[in-house]
């Protein structure tokens, strides 16, 4: 045991550190300084919106929530209100929320990194856009009565009526959904034991089970614009 | 040439100065420390930190700024309190007022507006520079969950904000995400399996949070306390510990 402690050389402790005053505090003075000038240019700029009296018994063509929220809204043509506007953000926000201790994965902690951490950088980052995508569309390309329109478009109210939709049968829909579950739950853990082993069952089926449900709504919006598909699973009590 | 430095002598060489600021500003290793750790705001900061995490390449600075512009917005909305009533015979008229009649009303009514939205923004460019940079690993996991309910009440003071106007815009988009409640399952009057627990539009979650079976006055009011009120108390708070734990958590992440 001797040689060992031998050979252990003292640890060199590297401190990087540097005064908080000035370095930090003065950038962030100067982030204070800029934030406050471009807001209060911006300000001086362009006004902020303020249309007519509210009027209950005349409702804005399109009505559209803040801009933050018209990803949901835009979720709100593929999906039934309870899932676009309650189950979807809800989901959200636990997603979020589980990050931490879904994702154990000890490297890239504290510096950037997209090798040591493909998956979970992909994910996130995809998510992100796809949030941002979807505001966009919500903001920027839905007119009256939420039709699309492009953006060198002008908004009308004659445009054509939509195709009729349909749902799926009910039995081809649950087979669907629990296939679609299903087999994104096994085939990943097949192809690649080592990431189920390393999370275990638990993270393993939550951190699919979400991600599966991330490209599941993705999935529904193709099937609705390519095949005017309203509901996979219809059924009197809930639809999705 | 012995004025400025007689003079600034005199200012600063007395007692109510020296009351008031408790070292000099010779540039010294001490002066840099002290210039933190007596003075209440700065000691939010550690005396020293890592050298990466004052980098603006690696925070982005945006937690910071989130927080700044949440303390603009509370200037600003202070100061719009003093000419807005959540009445709905007054809101509009008063917003109206803003615009043409106050004195600068228009501009602080615009740099409150702009403002909210620049959180939203910032605050979830924050969220990305911290997932990108593997921040919320351990030990910093629970500080991630404090934000992303700040994240949630970021969106929710915006939210409320957005009716006190109390015109057509604030009106329907309000109107569009507060009908989303009654589609809750179980707990909304439209939701699927509502009929469970009896729900009606006059007893559901929407109405709890309507105060109303329409956007109406009590609406109003309720928009108007949250905003200025509940909201930013408990998301200050929340900041707090937010802050708190980024020290407790060894200081801003880093490479070991
Ligand atoms: C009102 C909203 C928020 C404010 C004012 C705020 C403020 C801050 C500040 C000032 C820091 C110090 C480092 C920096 O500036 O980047 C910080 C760090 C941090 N924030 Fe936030 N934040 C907010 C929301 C969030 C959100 C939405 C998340 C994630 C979902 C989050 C997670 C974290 C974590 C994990 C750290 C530690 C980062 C590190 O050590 O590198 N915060 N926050």
């Amino acid at each position: 045991m001797e040689v060992r402690a031998e050979s252990k050389g003292l640890v060199e402790f590297k401190d990087d550190r540097v005064f908080t005053w000035p370095t930090l505090v003065a950038k962030e003075f100067l982030a204070a300084i800029f934030v406050t000038v471009g807001l209060l240019f911006y300000s001086y700029v362009v006004d902020a919106p303020l249309r007519e009296l509210s009027n209950p018994g005349q409702a804005e063509n399109p009505a559209k929530a803040p801009w933050y929220f018209l990803g949901l809204q835009e979720a709100l043509v593929y999906f039934d209100p309870w899932f676009a506007g309650v189950a979807l953000p809800s989901l959200i926000i636990v997603g979020l929320i589980l990050i931490p201790y879904l994702d154990i994965n000890p490297k890239g902690n504290g510096y950037y990194t997209f090798k040591e951490r493909k998956f979970a950088v992909s994910v996130f980052v995809l998510g992100y856009i796809y949030w941002y995508v979807l505001v966009y569309i919500g903001t920027a390309l839905r007119g009256p009565f939420w039709a699309f329109f492009w953006p060198w478009e002008k908004w009308t109210h004659d445009f054509p009526t939509p195709p009729p939709l349909h749902s799926m049968p009910l039995p081809l829909g649950i087979i669907l959904m629990m296939g679609f579950y299903f087999a994104g739950l096994v085939l990943p853990a097949m192809i690649n034991r080592d990431f189920f082993n390393k999370l275990g069952i638990v993270r393993y089926v939550l951190t699919m089970g979400l991600l599966l449900t991330m490209i599941g709504t993705v999935i529904k919006m193709v099937l609705r614009l390519s095949f005017s598909i309203k509901y996979i699973i219809a059924t009197p009590w809930i639809n999705i | 040439m012995k004025l400025i430095p007689d003079l600034i002598k005199k200012i600063t060489d007395n007692e109510i100065w020296k009351s008031v600021f408790r070292h000099g500003y010779t540039d010294t290793p001490r002066n840099r420390v002290l210039q933190i750790i007596s003075n209440v705001w700065l000691h939010l900061h550690p005396a020293k930190v890592r050298e990466h995490g004052t980098k603006i390449r690696f925070t982005w600075c945006m937690g910071g700024i989130t927080f700044f512009i949440f303390l603009f917005e509370t200037i600003t909305g202070i100061l719009l309190m003093f000419y807005y009533v959540p009445d709905v015979n007054r809101a509009y008229a008063d917003m109206v007022d803003l615009m043409y009649v106050v004195p600068f009303g228009r501009f602080l009514r615009n740099s409150h507006r702009w403002g909210a939205h620049a959180m939203v923004i910032t605050v979830s460019i924050h969220m990305l520079r911290v997932f990108l940079t593997g921040s919320y690993k351990p030990p910093r996991q629970f500080n991630w969950v404090l934000g992303v309910i700040l994240l949630v009440l970021t969106l929710l003071l915006s939210f409320t904000g957005y009716l006190l106007p109390w015109d057509q815009l604030g009106y329907w988009a309000i109107t569009v995400g507060t009908n989303m409640a009654r589609a809750t399952p179980l707990l909304g009057h439209e939701g699927p399996f509502a009929y469970i627990l009896g729900m009606r539009a006059d007893n559901d979650i929407r109405f709890a949070l309507l105060g109303g079976t329409t956007i109406g006055a009590p609406a109003l009011l309720r928009a108007y306390v949250w905003h200025c009120i509940a909201i930013p108390v408990i998301a200050s708070g929340l900041m707090m510990m937010h802050f708190w734990r980024v020290r407790k958590d060894g200081g801003i992440s880093g490479p070991l």
